[in-house]
């Protein structure tokens, strides 16, 4: 545990807040008694002052490792594609080559559109949110403890893996889902994406059985549709979150005696072993999904 | 878990690592891979040419050996059949010249017999006389008897 003097529920809110950086309003008062004289961006010291910041917050430790996390994909696959020879290819750049050989055959089999977007989107979704997902494995502790230390406040809200925050995943969904109205427009024009939204699934060809069927078309697609950026970005979100809550009751274990701390260590590397599938698994779906929604954005006859 | 700019914040990130991915790594890794590919292809295609054109090479050498043996045949039945010839010359030069010398040594000998019959009547004729004039006790005129004795020399 961070500090033994913490209980266990105090401990599991502590790991599930975000370091937030913020706008307090004027007047407001903050969690040890002082009160904000005008509007200021400052830190949250608590849960609480954290969800009173409302919309005008940030997560800096969410951005920061989702930052740090990417430059690396970036910087890593540009320096090999950089370096890459067509002759016989070296051991780094071989299994660069894996990976993009095999983005690309799954995004052959499920895009059949020219498109140079969607491929090179699907190898950033399925390296990044992999990485960001494979902090989850690095054990709770470590991480927070050491940012602690390090910036002197043994309070300090500090969360590594940013597929935990829901403002990660669903900001990567609705950029899909923005990706996919643009494309959609793009494709078939502002009026075949409305067609799309009203004349299916019920269709009749007779003008007035249609205008009734109209409203009830289009309340069902508008549901169909904005449910898949909201179920992509939850279901990522959803997977890491349990599984970031289950390293956590792990870890409480640990604080309660040599014999539960030696079973809490078993547990957890088990569970770390479980992890690595399904942090893969997640990466995976939240590539394939986002390429088969870019697909539907480019499918001009769509027969339901 | 409060919805916040940080969704905004993370869509711009997205964005922003995407839009890398587009221009600096996705082309540049692919275009290497496609050119190795047609690396491999042409490789590959250039194998099965060469084993081809071996294939080729070989028929034609099978074909230039078969052909240089059967060549070879027929010089050497040719200059057997030569040889035969030769052989065959030599044997009917070689008989012509036995016959030659055959009949040359015919007519030497024809010719030392008819000159010792020649030379044995004349001798005969004498021998005749010098017995007749022994036996008549005197000469015998040679001239006399000319007649005579060149009809028994006629006879011998």
């Amino acid at each position: 545990m961070a500090s033994e003097n913490l209980t266990p529920t105090a401990y599991i809110q502590h790991h599930l807040q975000n370091l937030a950086y913020g706008k307090l309003p004027a007047g407001y008062e903050r969690a040890d008694g002082t009160v904000v004289s005008q509007d200021m961006w400052t830190l949250a010291h608590t849960s609480k002052e954290a969800s009173d910041m409302g919309f005008w917050c940030l997560h800096l430790d969410t951005l920061g490792w989702g930052v740090v996390l990417g430059t690396i994909f970036s910087l890593f696959f540009w320096r090999t594609a950089k370096k890459a020879t067509a002759g016989q290819p070296t051991g780094v750049q071989s299994f660069i080559e894996l990976l993009v050989e095999f983005i690309d055959t799954t995004v052959k089999g499920t895009f059949h559109h020219a498109n140079k977007m969607v491929a090179p989107m699907g190898l950033t979704i399925f390296v990044w949110v992999f990485l960001m997902n494979l902090m989850d494995l690095v054990p709770v502790d470590w991480l927070p403890v050491a940012a602690a230390k390090i910036s002197g406040n043994d309070h300090l809200f500090f969360k590594v893996v940013p597929t935990t925050d829901p403002n990660a995943t669903l900001g990567m969904a609705f950029t899909v889902f923005a990706l996919m109205i643009f494309f959609s427009i793009q494709k078939k024009g502002a009026i075949g994406f409305l067609k799309e939204l009203t004349l299916h699934p019920f269709h009749s060809g007779k003008i007035y059985i249609d205008i009734f069927l109209i409203p009830i078309n289009f309340v069902l697609e508008t549901i169909a549709l904005v449910s898949k950026p909201v179920s992509l970005g939850l279901r990522l979100f959803g997977n890491m979150y349990a599984g970031e809550m289950i390293f956590i009751l792990i870890a409480i274990m640990f604080g309660a005696g040599a014999i539960l701390g030696i079973f809490a260590g078993a547990l957890q590397w088990g569970w770390a072993v479980f992890h690595i599938l399904v942090i893969t698994i997640q990466a995976f779906v939240f590539m394939v999904l986002t390429t088969v929604y870019m697909a539907m954005a480019h499918d001009t006859h769509e027969d339901h | 878990m409060n919805i916040n700019l940080t969704l905004i914040g993370q869509s711009i990130t997205f964005l922003f690592f995407v839009l890398f991915c587009m221009k600096a790594v996705w082309p540049a890794l692919l275009s290497v891979m496609q050119a190795r590919e047609q690396k491999i292809a042409k490789g590959l295609e250039n194998a099965e040419k060469a084993d081809k054109d071996l294939e080729l090479a070989k028929q034609e050498a099978g074909k230039k050996l078969t052909e240089a043996k059967s060549q070879a045949a027929t010089l050497v039945e040719q200059a057997n059949k030569r040889a035969s010839q030769i052989v065959d010359e030599a044997k009917a030069q070689a008989q012509m010249e036995a016959e030659r010398i055959k009949t040359a040594a015919q007519a030497e000998v024809d010719r030392q017999v008819s000159q010792a019959r020649e030379e044995l009547r004349g001798k005969v004729s004498a021998l005749a006389i010098a017995g007749a004039e022994k036996i008549l006790g005197s000469s015998v005129d040679a001239n006399a008897h000319n007649a005579m004795l060149d009809k028994l020399a006629a006879e011998l």
